[in-house]
């Protein structure tokens, strides 16, 4: 049943996103493209769409995707999922989080897991950004337009600029050229 | 007076969930302001603990930040009452923006927009992941954790959730057996 599929695909996501963010999206990639519910570049778009939006980013794409893939029961599902293991640990560490914080597994568990995530990200980053280019046919005109954006974007991004602003300049540069 | 709270409680989450934008970090400032100096819910200090135990929990920020404030002030259902408060607004909006870009991105315009705009969001993922890895210790074990794992992923196709607890695990055996040489 796709409901429960959706459910739990996003649990997994919800407990294995060490650090927020950017960090999800190697293990929403995977569960997206695994079960065929969208392509490496709607994950792009999504995060382009979520950045803009307010909430955070993997609860913006959750509902997305579970929406695109099933309606409002997908939406409730997936955001469900997402949310309830954050949820379920925050309420069972609360009374004793100091103790939690600085115990050795998890401060073991942590040392190991930075590490595994930044390479994680990478990893995503890569096959993302392959699928957004054209790489049999590097000076297609549609590859001229994206290193343009990537190249006004990375100034942006450099002098600190806002994501939204990022995001509506790399737009306008597309629809531009 | 009980039910009072949860409602502050979610007043409160649905006003950080409707206004922060990229989530994370951005929505510290306003925890902040709401929650440490309107409502005093929680003392200045412990903002640092709540990012502490944020980073070693998996999840969104936000949602730890929710359930971890909301169950200090009204127990479980103060939890609930949080966190449905900062979910709900992500939810219903993009609920609304899903129906809508299904209808128009097939258009010219939007593709060409969406083309340039694939091209930035890149930029976004490598500068999140640039201040990702400046964030790690700079040690050997680190490096030899990070060479690994990226290697399963790109060619090996490794299962992320897998890759995740292998790290996990030889951290704590690294950090034990590390502990243990100290002490000597």
């Amino acid at each position: 049943m796709i409901y429960l599929k959706l459910f739990w695909e996003f649990l997994k996501i919800g407990a294995f996103t060490f650090g927020g963010g950017y960090a999800m999206l190697p293990l929403m990639r995977q569960a997206v493209l695994e079960n065929a519910w969208s392509s490496e570049n709607k994950i792009v778009d999504l995060i382009a769409v979520s950045e803009s939006t307010p909430g955070p980013l993997a609860v913006n794409m959750s509902t997305y995707i579970g929406a695109e893939t099933a309606g409002i029961g997908g939406a409730l599902a997936a955001t469900f999922g997402v949310v309830l293991p954050s949820f379920l640990i925050i309420l069972l560490i609360s009374g004793s989080y100091r103790k939690f914080r600085t115990s050795r597994i998890v401060r073991g568990a942590m040392e190991g897991l930075r590490p595994a995530v930044v390479a994680l990200v990478a990893a995503a980053l890569l096959s993302v950004a392959g699928s957004a280019f054209d790489v049999g046919d590097l000076l297609s005109h549609g590859n001229l337009t994206g290193i343009v954006a990537v190249l006004i974007a990375a100034f942006l991004s450099y002098k600190k600029k806002h994501p939204i602003l990022i995001i509506a300049v790399s737009a306008i540069v597309g629809l531009i050229l | 007076m009980r039910s009072k709270t949860i409602k502050e409680l979610f007043v409160t989450f649905f006003k950080i969930g409707a206004f922060t934008f990229g989530g994370g970090y951005a929505m510290i400032p306003l925890i902040k302001r709401e929650i440490v100096e309107e409502k005093k819910w929680l003392a200045e200090e412990e903002v640092f603990d709540l990012i502490a135990i944020a980073e070693s929990t998996p999840g969104p920020l936000a949602i730890n930040a929710a359930t971890f404030v909301g169950n200090r002030v009204g127990g479980i259902g103060g939890a609930l009452a949080a966190t449905l408060g900062v979910v709900l607004p992500s939810f219903l909006i993009i609920f609304l923006i899903a129906g809508i870009l299904a209808r128009v991105e097939h258009l010219p315009v939007v593709e060409k927009a969406f083309r340039g705009i694939r091209a930035g969001v890149l930029v976004l993922i490598g500068s999140a992941l640039f201040s990702l890895f400046r964030q790690l210790k700079k040690q050997v074990f680190t490096y030899v954790v990070l060479a690994a794992a990226f290697a399963a992923a790109c060619f090996l196709q490794t299962d992320s959730v897998v890759i995740l607890i292998l790290c996990a695990l030889c951290g704590i055996a690294w950090t034990g057996f590390e502990e243990k040489r100290a002490r000597k």
